[in-house]
């Protein structure tokens, strides 16, 4: 078992012809993922790394039986893409594409909330079940099968802690991106509900940062729903207010979304949080 | 991006909302001319890009042309919160007789613009969240329905406006709506919306906030970015395709990916305490190729407070060899003799390691961990002190 993705995700890719695209489905094919086509409108009919091209994601799911995709068109295309893999009926969608306009997500928002589908992302690396599945950018061997589920806003900053816990030996059941930008389609309550209901999961790595107040809220549902432990990590203690801090969704507003502030809510949940994501593992012993 | 008040004004006029007949002058002498041209009593606003204007003595009335040329005199070239004024808008003044606020925003947690107002205008809307949360009226807005009118109706009744505003108040919140969609703002307000003594409504300071990632579809909006305003660095950033920020601390940070990159500030503060840490946000980006890397290198090294750089580097698809040769390329390319720090993790890490000892460089060391280089940073900007 695992959360979102796994051995049986049969996972198209939207912008499989593209830079990006291309050399993402090798890594992922590589890892074991069961790609079974790709979408690239004016390419049906294609092949990219054996894998057939379709010109809509209707044809795609037709032909392959595709229950989740992932999409790495550019950023002024990322919305319709979305909007297309909903009303094909795909189960999973997950969103890399960066740059995202706020206003064209708040439709994509509205939109999926009232479908069948979940989004995971946009501006996220995606998710990793070890062993199983890859469906995103994470690089593979940094993780191995094991029982710790990871929950993150971050790339590079979530690739850190998942190595340093298979340094010491610690795998885990997926790690899941679900991205820096203001409006996403899945939350850090969505993935902790997601793991908590999860029978392999035994504990859970959450990695949050300044902005917005999904870590505040995070630690009430841990405090309410949850039965297995929680360790986290807030990145952006020392970031000013009003700024923004590289990620669209990373700022401080109105004196809200610190680090201090979710710190505190999550320690008055009961989690343990590190001042370093080096110390995440021994906080999980 | 933040507009300023003249240009949000004036995107508001072009909705049709009712917006004072100012203009925008750089000069004294201009500024008597416009307020010659208006006739009676003028209000001169420093446009600049930070709130408390007023408080900072950046916002005056003025009785006549000439003194609305002295007030603009030392209006002109006065520093705001560390902003230059180059720049004021002449308005007529306005008799008020009541200010309320209106304004939208994104909601992160439902995922919709939500529309607020409160009777308690010309104050920031924070500080009423604050001190009297029940004051503000909002309305969450379906995007696929927009505003309804009668959400208007809501507000208006919400912060007891009297009936006879209500349809002017209802057509300039419509009005405000498809401004913020149409402009891809992610704030527009109007505050103080004011309640004139002739019982007119009138959108008396006006702030917007275009969200970034949609400026591509908005060259006019584009045009408008005032890059007086943010330090030179930042402008230089954005042109190489490097997200940074300034701040005030000693040490240089250039990191791959923006949660590792805040996550790399924190330890220097960590360790740094009270008088040592980060001196600015850097993420890189991914590949991290020589080119880039230089670049970066150089609007660190541009801000004077550095005093040692710490470079932090996880390797995921990009291997940690290649990004060292980059590294060490780029350092030919920008002599320096300020220490630096090298922690380079994931793939190939140990080869990369390997690369840049030998090297020989002696202002530069590798480190294994991300706690070792924070140290050794903080030790380097202290010795230089």
């Amino acid at each position: 078992m695992a959360i979102l993705a796994d051995r049986n995700t049969r996972l198209i890719v939207q912008g499989i012809t593209g830079r990006e695209g291309s050399f993402h489905t090798k890594q992922m094919i590589d890892y074991g993922t069961n790609v079974v086509g790709g979408v690239t409108p004016g390419k049906g009919g294609e092949w990219v790394h054996s894998k057939p091209v379709f010109d809509t994601v209707k044809r795609a799911v037709e032909a392959t039986g595709a229950n989740a995709s992932i999409i790495y068109a550019p950023a002024a295309a990322a919305g319709d893409a979305i909007f297309e893999a909903v009303d094909a009926g795909i189960g999973l969608i997950v969103c890399i594409t960066e740059g995202v306009p706020i206003l064209d997500m708040m439709k994509v928002y509205s939109y999926v909330k009232q479908s069948n589908s979940r989004l995971v992302g946009p501006n996220c690396p995606g998710m990793l079940t070890p062993g199983q599945a890859k469906v995103g950018i994470m690089p593979g061997y940094i993780a191995k099968p094991g029982n710790v589920g990871v929950v993150s806003k971050s790339g590079t900053l979530t690739y850190e802690v998942v190595f340093a816990l298979t340094n010491a030996g610690m795998g885990q059941t997926t790690c899941l991106g679900i991205g820096g930008d203001p409006i996403i389609g899945t939350n850090f309550v969505d993935a902790l509900r997601m793991f908590e209901e999860d029978p392999e999961t035994e504990k859970v790595v959450l990695i949050g940062e300044i902005g917005g107040r999904a870590e505040v809220d995070a630690a009430e549902f841990i405090k309410s729903h949850m039965t297995k432990p929680v360790a986290a990590f807030i990145a952006g203690k020392s970031a000013p207010p009003g700024t923004r801090m590289g990620h669209a969704g990373a700022i401080i507003e109105g004196g809200e979304g610190t680090a201090t502030e979710k710190i505190n809510a999550l320690l008055s949940a009961g989690v343990k949080v590190a001042d370093n994501p080096e110390q995440i593992p021994s906080l999980l012993k | 991006m933040n507009l300023h008040e003249y240009q949000s004004k004036a995107r508001f006029a072009e909705f049709g909302i009712p917006t004072p007949k100012g203009k925008t002058a750089t000069t004294p002498q201009e500024v008597y001319e416009i307020a010659r041209e208006l006739g009676g009593a003028v209000v001169v606003k420093s446009q600049v890009l930070v709130g408390g204007r007023g408080k900072a003595g950046g916002i005056k009335v003025a009785q006549t042309p000439e003194l609305a040329e002295q007030v603009a005199n030392n209006i002109l070239g006065m520093k705001i919160k560390g902003l230059t004024v180059r720049k004021v808008l002449v308005d007529p003044a306005s008799n008020i007789s009541k200010e309320i606020y209106l304004g939208i925003v994104n909601d992160r947690t439902t995922g919709r613009p939500v529309i607020m107002a409160s009777s308690e205008g010309g104050v920031e809307i924070e500080q009423v969240a604050h001190e009297n949360p029940d004051a503000i009226i909002r309305e969450q807005i379906n995007p696929f329905l927009g505003l309804l009118d009668y959400q208007a109706r809501n507000l208006a009744s919400g912060i007891n406006l009297p009936h006879e505003h209500w349809k002017a108040f209802g057509k300039i919140a419509a009005n405000l709506y498809k401004c913020y969609m149409a402009s891809d703002a992610v704030l527009t307000e109007i505050n103080p919306l004011v309640i004139t003594k002739e019982n007119q409504l009138v959108a008396l300071d006006g702030k917007m906030v275009i969200d970034d990632n949609a400026l591509y579809r908005h060259a006019d909006l584009e045009e408008m970015r005032d890059t007086d305003a943010e330090p030179r660095e930042e402008t230089e950033a954005r042109a190489a395709g490097i997200s940074y920020v300034k701040l005030n601390g000693q040490i240089g940070c250039m990191v791959n990916g923006a949660g590792l990159a805040m996550t790399t500030m924190d330890m220097t503060k960590l360790y740094g305490g009270e008088s040592i840490g980060p001196a600015n946000f850097l993420d890189i980006g991914g590949g991290a190729q020589a080119n880039k890397v230089a670049a970066a290198l150089r609007i660190i090294l541009a801000d004077p407070n550095v005093k040692s750089v710490l470079f932090n580097i996880f390797g995921g698809i990009t291997r940690c060899d290649e990004v060292a040769r980059g590294i060490l390329q780029a350092l030919d390319e920008v002599k320096t003799q300020i220490p630096m720090v090298i922690r380079l993790a994931g793939t190939n890490a140990d080869e990369g390691r390997a690369i840049i000892d030998a090297a020989h460089i002696p202002n530069l060391s590798s480190a294994a961990t991300l706690t070792e280089a924070a140290k050794k940073a903080v030790e380097s900007a202290q010795g230089a002190n």
